[in-house]
């Protein structure tokens, strides 16, 4: 009895390292628990961001893993500040510890026979897909990355996606490149030079839509990280909602525990 | 050895502290030890499958959480085919709680549940009654005397009333759920609130108002587990705010046998065993062998006479 293992445990982190990739996105290195390290591609933890300037956050912030590196023993994550949780979050230094809860949710999955796996993401949401990257990689897999951004300013983790073996494509708003029918363009071809059999996206609704459409042409499952505000994280309180469609009905799912990631078939757009 | 077993009329808990309903789930038993709490509340169940409120469902404040969830249910068939058997396994009672939209469903409801493995039953009395303008039953005595009259003969277990802060004297609903048989109240559930995003213009709950719950509303529903205490004979559950030991006892004092821990829980999934530690340290530090000595147990303010003070 005293003995009892929990998956999902609330730890204190100390701070690697928390530094600054460009004007808005942050790199934070924390130093894992084995339980930690047991956080699977699409997971997520539930941090207790310290207070910054007056503003002290209640609730715990949602933030998916960018990558275990289980050989330093450490769990980073990439996030852009916006609110109250990831401005007191860029004040970690290392030295510092964070209060972390998970891992958390149910992940992307990948059937063992995945040979093709493109990943198409805006900004920040290509974090959420690199541990996929590298899953997915480490099984034999070929992975394409299609990074989409406003400027090579705001590219995010091109340069760790390249050092796990994923080929990379970038699209941005300044050249015109990212405008859905060059990248629905860019998906078909790299389908014609090697069949994709998994689809992932992250961080736009715009290339969700493409990406259901696409999957639905081309037959090829696809999955979608999703974000939402949570409460527990856990499932308990039910907040955390989206609508989705079944083949009954349209209904709500907790994007805690029933995802972050779920079949793009069943998604509604936002 | 502090004994902290506490009685909530037949039934006897390990300890006095549990969850909140709507703030524990089965997935809690992948994070901690839940045979360490005094019962297990489960989140409010109707009769009816229910998808519950659009979203946005949260809004959060320094001190509090507003919510409006709206009770998502799967009905009493999971209930009882899935839920009672997986916590079967762990040996806190369990506590189902309720709710219907009229007292004839809230009796129905009762009975349905009233299954091997369910120790008790929490009416969650907050809802709208569809048959009196949608006002919440536990806002009228004699709807809230009505409901669990309608469930205390529809059922042998015991029935505790959840009572909702959003009234002008609880006393009368306190004293309406005791005449009504209950066995136990609930106080309190979440208090009516809403917020608005001044940006958008928007309200910041998909339903417009919620309820509030977190430490802000701890002070206002100690004052009323307090009244409530000298209005009734019958055991008192406190719930609002509670989030560490000196909270639990604060709660206690004030005339508490039990008390819920709600919010704080999904702050930091480990609160409600902090909790029981830190009152078994209380009531070794402050040498009180049997932790049911502290319900009602605050003294007065201390008397001063202006009289005294000019003889100085």
């Amino acid at each position: 009895m005293n003995a009892q293992v929990f998956p999902i445990s609330e730890s204190m982190a100390p701070v690697v390292s928390n530094d600054a990739v460009n004007a808005e996105y942050f790199h934070l290195i924390l130093e894992a628990s084995a339980g930690m390290q047991a956080a699977t591609p699409g997971q997520f933890f539930h941090l207790r961001c310290p207070g910054v300037s007056g503003e002290s956050p209640l609730l715990r912030r949602p933030m998916s893993v960018y990558r275990v590196d289980r050989v330093r023993g450490h769990v980073e994550f990439l996030y852009k500040v916006t609110g109250a949780g990831t401005r007191g979050l860029a004040t970690l230094q290392r030295g510092d510890s964070l209060d972390v809860f998970g891992p958390l949710g149910r992940g992307f999955q990948m059937a063992p026979e995945t040979r093709h796996v493109l990943l198409v993401a805006r900004g920040v949401g290509m974090a959420t897909m690199a541990p996929l990257a590298e899953s997915a990689q480490a099984a034999g897999a070929r992975v394409t990355a299609i990074l989409s951004a406003r400027s090579p300013e705001f590219l995010m983790s091109n340069d760790y996606l390249k050092s796990v073996g994923a080929v990379t494509r970038a699209v941005y708003d300044a050249d015109a490149s990212s405008d859905m029918l060059h990248v629905e363009a860019m998906i078909t071809a790299l389908h014609a030079e090697q069949p994709i059999d998994l689809l992932a996206t992250c961080g736009s609704n715009r290339l969700l839509q493409l990406v259901k459409q696409l999957g639905a042409r081309f037959g090829i499952p696809g999955q979608v990280a999703l974000e939402q505000h949570m409460g527990c994280a856990i499932g308990m309180c039910f907040c955390c909602v989206r609508a989705f469609r079944t083949a009954e009905k349209v209904t709500y799912r907790r994007v805690c525990c029933e995802g972050p990631v779920f079949d793009v078939r069943e998604t509604l757009s936002w | 050895m502090v004994d902290l077993r506490v009685q909530i009329g037949s039934l006897t808990l390990e300890n006095p502290i549990m969850p909140g309903s709507g703030t524990f789930g089965e997935q809690l038993a992948s994070v901690l030890d839940v045979n360490r709490l005094g019962a297990l509340v489960t989140k409010t169940i109707t009769a009816d499958i229910r998808e519950g409120n659009p979203p946005p469902r949260i809004a959060e404040f320094k001190d509090s959480v507003l919510w409006s969830i709206g009770i998502p249910s799967k009905g009493p068939v999971h209930y009882v085919e899935t839920l009672v058997p997986f916590y079967r396994q762990f040996t806190p009672p369990l506590v189902a709680s309720i709710s219907a939209d009229t007292v004839e469903q809230f009796g129905e409801l009762a009975a349905r549940i009233s299954v091997p493995g369910v120790k008790a039953i929490e009416a969650n009395i907050s809802c709208p009654n569809l048959k009196k303008d949608g006002n919440a039953f536990a806002m009228d005595p004699e709807a809230t005397e009505q409901v669990i009259r309608a469930m205390k003969s529809a059922t042998s277990l015991p029935v505790w009333a959840k009572l909702t802060p959003n009234v002008g004297d609880i006393t009368v609903l306190a004293r309406a759920a005791e005449v009504g048989g209950a066995d136990a109240l609930v106080v309190a559930n979440a208090m009516l609130a809403m917020a608005i995003d001044i940006h958008t213009r928007r309200p910041r709950l998909g339903r417009v108002m919620g309820g509030l719950t977190g430490p802000a509303t701890k002070p206002v529903i100690l004052r009323m587990v307090y009244q409530c205490a000298h209005a009734v004979q019958i055991p008192i559950i406190g719930c609002g705010g509670v989030s560490s030991a000196g909270d639990a006892i604060e709660y206690m004092l004030a005339g508490a046998t039990a008390v819920q821990v709600g919010t704080a829980s999904f702050l930091s999934a480990g609160t409600m065993l902090k909790v029981v530690d830190g009152l078994r340290d209380y009531c070794e530090t402050h040498h009180v062998g049997r932790i049911r000595d502290l319900t009602k147990a605050m003294v007065g303010p201390q008397e001063v006479r202006l009289e005294d003070a000019l003889t100085v």
